[in-house]
């Protein structure tokens, strides 16, 4: 293999490629933020709610971590959203685009994760806390609120960027419903170039930087919003 | 009844049973706080005082029996009733249960926000005013890591105050303290005495508790054994469960048996 050949290619395939962080940066934004929005919801409901609601809760996150992203892919862009989209109401709304379907299931499974998550950062917390926030004559939602969220949702910043490497990753399928995310692109100039593993290289290499860049900006935001003086047990 | 009457009790808990897990914890416990007066709950650990106290203001909803405030029967079912409950009834735990992530400050200016609708600067001006009431001004902008653990129950007790409470409920206010620093809470809790607060207060500080308690209240499995006047149930020549019991604490804490008379 001729190094500088393969080199070369890589540098000149580097500005197509890299159009496509764009979308792998779409993807994972909006399938976090989904996933959050969701999630945080969704463990409050799995810790404090109903039993019935919190069996619903149950039924989503066995779903969602039981079938593959890729079969979800295809249920959601090839099944359910080219159905929706052609019903009055969804008309119009770029529903049967593949990048809508595919932030919908890495979101949607992203949430059933994220949820186990908060739930066993809420669940870390001092009975004592939510005792003293009713005791004061606080609502359950206020002490949800202000006293319970702040609390968990810094506890969950470890395990929150690693699941956004993770989905990082995952993001990666939706090639397979044809958004022309990084994979997707390596897969296309790879076959123009017949420089497969110097393109592999260079998505891999993109994909590194990627995580890289998350986690180091999660745990920068972990270390700015900890709390004064306050160590985990066990920690010095 | 009118809510005018003097002898209407400030909080009143009648006929108090809860079973938890199987155990009888609580077996028909009155109990009644009439205004200024501070009543002290004694016995062995898991008699049911803690249970008791935390009856009286529905952290843990009673099986059977109810709480009176002011001469009217409470609905523990309405979360509007409740919420106006425990406004009115300030507690303080043995672990303190600061909120970890909030400030001194903004652990006692958080529920006259959220529960008063105070404005910030407005629950920040009584937060500090009641921070300074307990010996803290100048620790308003620490949080609970780095406070002593004398400090935390007295950032608690302002936390408690702030609301404007008109009974306190005290449940051992000073057992997760280390010895030197026990004294600072009950000069608190003296203060709080001294100036007509009504209280009933869980603890093993005999001595301290004779100089303070109108009424002593022996628990034991559930139920109230023994209720009296300290000098009733502590005085030279008493026989009582009460007597013995504190003895034998005293003994344990290095008090002399005469400082446990009174």
């Amino acid at each position: 293999m001729d190094f500088s050949v393969a080199f070369s290619a890589a540098r000149e395939a580097l500005p197509y490629m890299l159009g496509g962080v764009v979308w792998t940066v779409g993807l994972i934004v909006g399938a976090m933020l989904l996933g959050l929005l969701l999630g945080v919801p969704l463990a409050v409901i799995q810790v404090y709610g109903p039993w019935p609601a919190r069996r619903l809760v149950g039924v989503h996150v066995w779903v969602f971590r039981g079938v593959p992203i890729l079969v979800q892919m295809y249920i959601f862009y090839f099944g359910l959203l080219s159905w929706l989209s052609q019903l009055p109401l969804f008309a119009g709304l770029g529903l049967d685009s593949p990048f809508v379907a595919a932030v919908l299931v890495l979101g949607l499974t992203s949430s059933a994760y994220q949820s186990q998550i908060f739930r066993g950062a809420i669940q870390s917390l001092h009975a004592g806390q939510l005792k003293a926030a009713r005791a004061l004559g606080m609502t359950d939602r206020a002490a949800i609120r202000s006293i319970i969220l702040p609390q968990a949702l810094r506890l969950a910043i470890p395990a929150w960027s690693n699941e956004y490497s993770i989905l990082l990753k995952d993001s990666a399928l939706a090639f397979s419903i044809g958004v022309v995310e990084i994979m997707a692109r390596m897969r296309s100039v790879a076959s123009a170039t017949h420089e497969p593993v110097s393109m592999t290289f260079l998505a891999g290499i993109i994909f590194f930087a990627l995580t890289w860049v998350g986690v180091k900006a999660l745990s920068l935001l972990e270390r700015k919003v900890r709390i004064a003086g306050y160590t985990r047990q066990g920690a010095a | 009844m009118s809510m005018t009457n003097v002898s209407v009790p400030v909080l009143e808990g009648r006929s108090l049973g809860k079973t938890l897990g199987g155990n009888r914890v609580l077996d028909g416990v009155s109990v009644s706080l009439p205004k200024g007066c501070v009543k002290v709950l004694i016995g062995p650990s898991g008699a049911g005082k803690s249970t008791l106290l935390q009856c009286l203001n529905f952290l843990m909803p009673p099986d059977s029996g109810s709480i009176w405030l002011a001469g009217r029967e409470v609905n523990g079912k309405s979360r509007r009733e409740l919420c106006s409950l425990r406004q009115q009834v300030g507690m303080i735990f043995q672990d303190f249960n600061l909120f970890d992530h909030l400030s001194a400050l903004e652990n006692v200016r958080v529920a006259l926000m959220k529960v008063k609708g105070l404005s910030r600067l407005d629950a920040g001006e009584r937060a500090l005013a009641e921070l300074a009431r307990v010996g803290l001004g100048d620790k308003a902008a620490l949080y609970p890591a780095n406070l002593s653990g004398g400090q935390k129950q007295r950032v608690a007790i302002a936390r408690a105050l702030a609301m404007d409470p008109k009974v306190m409920l005290l449940d051992e206010p000073t057992s997760a303290l280390d010895p030197e620093l026990i004294g600072e809470v009950l000069a608190v809790i003296r203060d709080l005495a001294q100036n007509g607060m009504t209280m009933i207060v869980a603890t093993h500080q005999i001595s301290f508790s004779a100089s303070l308690a109108d009424e002593f209240l022996f628990m034991d499995k559930g139920r109230v054994v023994e209720q009296g006047s300290p000098a009733e149930l502590l005085g030279r020549g008493s026989a009582s469960r009460t007597q013995a019991f504190c003895a034998k604490i005293s003994e344990l804490t290095g008090e002399t048996e005469a400082e446990c008379r009174v």
